[in-house]
């Protein structure tokens, strides 16, 4: 008897508790997932139906794609996202020749004082980007390269984390490989596009997608270097629609903006989930 | 190669340093003093502190309370774990704009989260143009919303390393829950935490581009600037060119940020 009693009210026990559980994962599902509800949500209500909802509808029932047209053409959207997709490909196709070749010296070129030229490079990581960026600044300044590609980009083409990523990666590979392809007579820039790059496919994947990531969301670089709209990323962009936008408050259609500058993102993300997550936990930082 | 830093430092004491000219007429300790005067930046070290204070603790515990619950479930676990990262991949001004309409004031509507507030019984307060607290809780959740993901990932990561033979060993002897999470699950996933809190303090230091998403570009005039913020907009923008007190900021910046580093990694060192 008494051994039903307890097995009875250990199972309640156990079912209230993941009851509870699955109610705050749940909980905090929805406090993540509702803004972007809200920004698909309010893109596709009319101007006219928005404001005239003084308490808003979950709900829309005639969605429109009005405010999808006024976002590309009363504003430069076109122009903000042809920019950010240009600056991304770029600055990280370039950053990632720069990096495999700094990684490949460091980790296989013998030449003097290598170690420690390497130790000063890992330091530098020592040192705050605001400090960096107002050097940058005045340097590209004086240059006269703002609102320039070369100006945006020239910047952000050499991470020292990511050269530091790779060589870590191409030391692992065993030295009498090298010898090997060196007795065959095998260049040294053939034994790295044929053996260590292929070798290190998985590290330089996740160097991709954290810099395509960093790239399509980067701020404070392009609103310091670029006052030109013709030059503007999507980040200077919303915000310019935001303080001068579409001429009134139009907030559907600056929710339209919004959808179209997270979708690209966020759909790489759905496809490339694990890659992601595994990059960001290896080499991420934010937060 | 420590030309940044070196260059900081000169810009930092040169008065007067014209842009045009590279000229400078002078030298000494004017750039710190101007800085350590002038009322926005005094707002700006308030503002930036308040939000490391709140949000650093804040969404760590969450974090760390939402990563234990997911560690229990295996149903739907992937699935909540790709929600909970979302935030991660989006783009914050972006973001921060759905957050600002949900929580502003305006003559068509009180906003989302207002009639939440009135639903419950209170009143409508608006967030974004509103009292100084308001917007300050604004601020604050949405930090912590953008940070979280990170921090969800990295904790339920090292909870799902515990080795699992030390809680059936604890089951076996019959230890309590709590007795579990206090004695092996904290002391395993602590360096972690530590590492968490580290790189939070840090970032949250360098808070601002959340808040030009949320108040706009004008910081000051909002009252919501943060020490990036005064940086930056001495550097450049409708009050910029002056690299000279950019520069002192920064370098105000950076001995704070180390400063606290350093205690942080004292205090970790001694547990």
């Amino acid at each position: 008897m008494d051994y039903i009693r307890i097995e009875r009210n250990t199972k309640i026990k156990k079912g209230v508790a993941g009851t509870v559980r699955m109610i705050l994962l749940v909980l905090w599902a929805i406090i993540v997932l509702f803004p972007f509800y809200w920004m698909i949500l309010t893109s596709l209500k009319g101007y006219g139906a928005y404001n005239s909802e003084y308490i808003p509808k979950l709900y829309v029932t005639s969605p429109t794609f009005e405010n999808y047209r006024d976002a590309f053409s009363a504003v430069p959207l076109g122009r903000y996202f042809l920019n950010t997709a240009i600056f991304t490909v770029i600055t990280t196709a370039v950053m990632l020749v720069v990096i495999t070749l700094a990684a490949f010296a460091f980790a296989r070129l013998e030449f003097k004082g290598r170690n420690f030229v390497f130790v000063i490079f890992l330091s530098l990581m020592m040192i705050p980007t605001e400090l960096v960026v107002i050097t940058n600044f005045v340097t590209i300044t004086n240059w006269n390269m703002r609102n320039s590609f070369q100006g945006l980009i020239l910047p952000s083409i050499t991470s020292v984390f990511y050269i530091y990523l790779l060589k870590e990666n191409f030391e692992q590979v065993p030295d009498t490989l090298y010898y090997a392809a060196k007795v065959d007579g095998t260049s040294d820039f053939k034994y790295l596009c044929k053996v260590l790059i292929p070798i290190s496919k998985p590290t330089l994947v996740t160097v991709t997608i954290l810099k395509v990531i960093e790239c399509w969301n980067s701020y404070v670089w392009p609103r310091l270097i670029t006052d030109d709209q013709a030059y503007f990323l999507v980040s200077n962009g919303i915000q310019e629609i935001r303080e001068n936008g579409f001429g009134r408050e139009n907030i559907p259609a600056m929710m339209a903006a919004v959808v179209v500058i997270s979708a690209p993102l966020i759909v790489i993300f759905l496809i490339f989930r694990k890659q992601i997550m595994a990059g960001v936990l290896r080499g991420g930082t934010k937060g | 190669m420590v030309y940044p830093l070196v260059d900081v430092f000169v810009y930092s004491f040169e008065e007067g340093y014209n842009f045009a000219s590279q000229s400078f007429f002078g030298t000494g300790l004017y750039n710190y003093s101007y800085v350590l005067h002038d009322p926005y930046f005094l707002q700006a070290v308030k503002n930036t502190f308040i939000i490391v204070i709140i949000t650093v603790p804040m969404s760590t515990l969450i974090a760390l309370g939402i990563s234990l619950l997911l560690s229990q479930i295996t149903k739907l676990r992937s699935a909540f774990q790709t929600i909970y990262f979302l935030p991660y991949v989006t783009n914050t001004l972006a973001v921060g704009l759905v957050f600002m309409i949900l929580f502003k004031k305006t003559a068509y509507t009180d906003g989302m989260i207002n009639l939440l507030i009135n639903a419950f019984g209170g009143a409508s307060v608006d967030f974004i143009d509103g009292p100084y607290w308001a917007k300050m809780t604004v601020m604050c959740i949405y930090t912590v919303w953008v940070v979280m993901p990170f921090k969800i990932l990295i904790l339920t990561s090292a909870l799902s390393s515990v080795n699992p033979d030390y809680y059936s060993a604890a089951r076996v002897d019959g230890t309590r829950p709590w007795r579990i999470f206090y004695r092996i699950t904290l002391p395993m996933i602590s360096p972690m935490i530590f590492y968490l809190v580290i790189t939070g303090f840090i970032g949250a230091f360098k808070a601002y581009s959340d808040e030009v998403a949320l108040f706009g570009t004008d910081l000051n005039a909002a009252g919501m600037n943060t020490i990036v913020g005064y940086v930056y907009d001495m550097l450049y923008g409708d009050s910029g060119g002056y690299p000279s007190f950019a520069s002192a900021a920064a370098i105000i910046l950076f001995m704070i940020v180390l400063t606290i580093t350093v205690i942080n990694l004292m205090i970790s060192d001694r547990e």
